[in-house]
């Protein structure tokens, strides 16, 4: 990947990820009055085509958002860069997919 | 020599979007592995959000909401300055991004605590 291509991802999964946190924000506000139960969450998750495609689509974003916003990071203030800086990020994108893509199972998928 | 100019609100955006940006993908898998117990059980899953009540947990929860809020602002605001013709109105950004994560991280204390 040029660094042409990585910062048109990375403007590009902004824009998908900007409404999703606007909507993860009012939702966290809104359940948040007195403690959140596992009933609350997964009440409303639970077999919701509509919830397993916001949370899919904001976990893919994510995961390819935050390697690439690290990777700049690590290369300005570190010397750290080429290959396995990467890798490394590749690495960091896929255990955010496998894992992200584990919580919206678990919270969408029926048991 | 060339030195940063650090005694600017754009400095302190940058600043700002960096720290909240690694603080939140540093988090993400937590928040992940978190969100999995529910594979395990509801009652798993019921367990570790009734942890999350103590006041620790709920300090760490107003950070994180404060970040997100932050790093939002920010990171709308880079677009905005480098899709959109500049305009003067790009001045209260920053302060309109501070005040909504004060906002924000304040509504979600209160409505927590």
């Amino acid at each position: 990947m040029t660094p042409v291509w990585l910062f048109l991802a990375q403007r590009l999964t902004a824009l998908i990820l900007a409404p999703l946190v606007i909507a993860h924000l009012a939702m966290i506000l809104i359940v948040a009055d007195g403690g959140l139960t596992a009933a609350e969450i997964l009440d409303r998750t639970r077999g919701s085509v509509g919830w397993g495609l916001f949370y899919g689509t904001f976990v893919l974003a994510a995961a390819i958002h935050g390697p690439i916003g690290l990777r700049n990071v690590i290369q300005e203030h570190t010397p750290w860069r080429g290959r396995s800086l990467d890798a490394a990020m590749l690495v960091l994108g896929g255990l955010l997919v496998t894992l992200g893509g584990r919580a919206v199972v678990a919270v969408v998928g029926q048991p | 020599m060339n030195r940063p100019a650090r005694n600017h609100p754009g400095f302190w955006a940058f600043v700002a979007h960096r720290v909240s940006g690694v603080a939140l993908v540093l988090f993400l898998p937590l928040h992940f592995l978190a969100l999995g117990l529910a594979l395990e059980s509801d009652a798993a899953l019921e367990g570790f959000l009734a942890a999350t009540e103590h006041p620790a947990f709920v300090i760490g929860e107003w950070g994180l909401v404060t970040f997100l809020t932050i790093h939002l602002a920010a990171g709308t605001r880079v677009m905005l300055l480098e899709l959109l013709p500049w305009r003067d109105t790009r001045k209260g950004l920053i302060a309109f991004g501070a005040v909504l994560a004060v906002v924000v991280g304040a509504v979600f204390l209160v409505r927590a605590g």
